[in-house]
């Protein structure tokens, strides 16, 4: 069974249509990449499956589970799927070890030793052991991205939502946080990536998807999408890409 | 490259030798154009065909020192009716704040309710609570009635929870969409995200202005001697007409800045600190 099915998935923001029946299959341990224009509906269809916006049309399925009945409760929901953002979002008046604990201790009721243990051990196994005490604006961007997947991690969820996790760290940071998505693929991690960076998603995704006007257009292995699309759309998209530099 | 190896250039040393000159400069100015102000004040002042007269019923040091400990004890009224009323008027203002943040159709009328008090507290006139609390209420005759001091310090803490409630919103406000994102992704419930996210940021950042208001309050609470109870202000007022002499109100004012003063230190450290915070230093 797979672990998350998206059917004709619609969602509107006034009279832009952001998804326009959108279908979406992610299986266990694969990696999904989603890639295409700003606007295209990427960061909306992981909003979407988070339950952090109300869909307009369609279904979800989580593990069989339709979670886009309104009678499922969302923070049911939202426990099993961790979600990273683009512009990281830790609690600024919490340190890291605060904030890795914070839905461990409130939202499964660990005790905080218990909790603090895991978090320590996650930390340390990221490399950020030493900066358990610090608060968020005394890490670098690439840190607190990290801390921010830990923080996710630390839920044990399902699947996990990144979106865009290293468009707004500086080109050298980048590298820590794509190593980290890595060992979470090693380790058979669920994931769906909205991403810029179509170097990493040939290497660690198991299906690219490109999306554009608000549907999957195009979608396969790595190297078929990126290597030789079928669609006008897609070769369109990637010679932008390829012109920027950034393939 | 260490710090401590490090020669200044003949450029550097010109350069922090000119800004000493400039520094020792500007203080001679000041402490002179100080002075001369200082200076004109005080003649003007003392020079005033009516000097005298005002220094005798304003200033007089026997009557002062007569009338200290009556207005002493109004001022201890002042301090207990200031931290009851300050407490109060903050739990009512943040209870208020957040019944304002409530969603849902159930919650309609609570929201209605909260908005409906903070629109009609900020625009009543204290002085016409405190009638109305302190000799209208009185007037039903029910049993239990509390005593006028505590109706007066309900009127108090029901116009300062008005402003308190709307700072607080403020703040509530202030914290970005994506903090409520992040935590609601971590599957923590509205409440647990307004209590550990939302709230601890909120009251860090309207801290200022929540003891500003509490500076203010500081002198409203000596109203509550229009319906009796005798503050600082009253005592005063007692002595003056015993005395004919208003030296009792300029003890009281001085009493007063006084005991402002370290509450006012406190609001513009916690300033400085917030503005130190938000700037990342």
């Amino acid at each position: 069974m797979p672990v998350l099915t998206c059917r004709g998935l619609r969602k509107e923001f006034g009279d832009h249509v952001v998804l326009d029946g959108l279908d979406l299959t992610v299986e266990e341990h694969q990696v999904v990449a989603l890639i295409g224009a700003s606007g295209s509906g990427k960061s909306t269809l992981l909003r979407c499956v988070n339950l952090l916006e109300e869909l307009d049309d369609g279904i979800i399925e989580l593990d069989g589970e339709e979670i886009s009945d309104p009678r499922v409760d969302p923070d049911l929901v939202r426990r099993r799927i961790g979600m990273v953002f683009q512009s990281y979002n830790l609690f600024p008046h919490l340190t890291v070890l605060e904030n890795v604990t914070l839905a461990p201790r409130k939202v499964h009721r660990r005790v905080r030793a218990e909790a603090e243990a895991q978090a320590r051990e996650l930390l340390d196994r990221v490399g950020l052991g030493a900066k358990a005490g610090a608060y968020p604006d005394r890490l670098s961007g690439g840190q607190q991205q990290r801390v921010a997947i830990v923080r996710a991690l630390a839920n044990s969820p399902r699947l996990m939502l990144l979106d865009e996790v290293t468009s707004a760290l500086d080109p050298e940071l980048v590298g820590e946080v794509l190593a980290m998505i890595r060992d979470l693929k090693a380790d058979g991690m669920t994931m769906v990536l909205a991403t810029h960076e179509m170097g990493f998603a040939r290497e660690v995704a198991d299906q690219v998807c490109f999306l554009d006007g608000g549907t999957v257009v195009e979608a396969g292995p790595p190297a078929q999408v990126l290597g030789e699309p079928t669609q006008p759309r897609t070769r369109q998209f990637l010679h932008r890409i390829i012109e920027a530099g950034r393939l | 490259m260490s710090l401590a190896q490090h020669t200044p250039s003949p450029a550097q040393q010109r350069r922090a030798a000119y800004r000493r000159r400039q520094t020792i400069r500007s203080v001679l100015v000041a402490a002179s154009s100080t002075a001369a102000l200082g200076t004109l004040l005080v003649l003007a002042v003392t020079g005033a065909p009516g000097w005298d007269r005002v220094r005798e019923s304003f200033l007089d040091p026997g009557i002062a020192r007569d009338a200290l400990p009556a207005v002493l004890s109004g001022l201890w009224l002042n301090i207990r009716l200031l931290v009851c009323c300050a407490a109060g008027a903050l739990l009512l203002g943040l209870l208020i704040a957040l019944l304002r943040t409530l969603r849902g159709p159930v919650f309609f009328p609570v929201r209605a309710l909260a908005a409906g008090y903070t629109y009609t507290f900020r625009g009543l006139p204290l002085i016409i609570v405190l009638y109305v609390l302190t000799l209208g209420v009185p007037g039903l005759r029910l049993q239990g009635m509390p005593s006028v001091l505590v109706l007066g310090g309900l009127a108090l803490v029901l116009t300062y929870g008005g402003y308190l409630a709307e700072v607080f919103r403020a703040g509530i406000e202030s914290i970005h969409p994506s903090q409520l994102a992040a935590a609601r992704s971590l599957g923590l419930t509205y409440r647990q995200t307004m209590r550990h996210v939302v709230l601890p940021q909120a009251v860090r950042r309207v801290a200022p202005p929540l003891l500003n208001d509490v500076v203010a309050l500081q002198k409203d609470v000596g109203l509550v001697s229009l319906a009796g109870p005798i503050d600082a202000v009253r005592a005063a007022q007692i002595s003056t007409a015993e005395t004919f002499n208003y030296t009792p109100y300029i003890l009281a004012g001085v009493l007063f800045v006084l005991m402002a003063i370290p509450l006012i230190a406190v609001t513009d450290w916690v300033t400085l600190r917030s503005a130190r915070r938000q700037s990342g230093g």
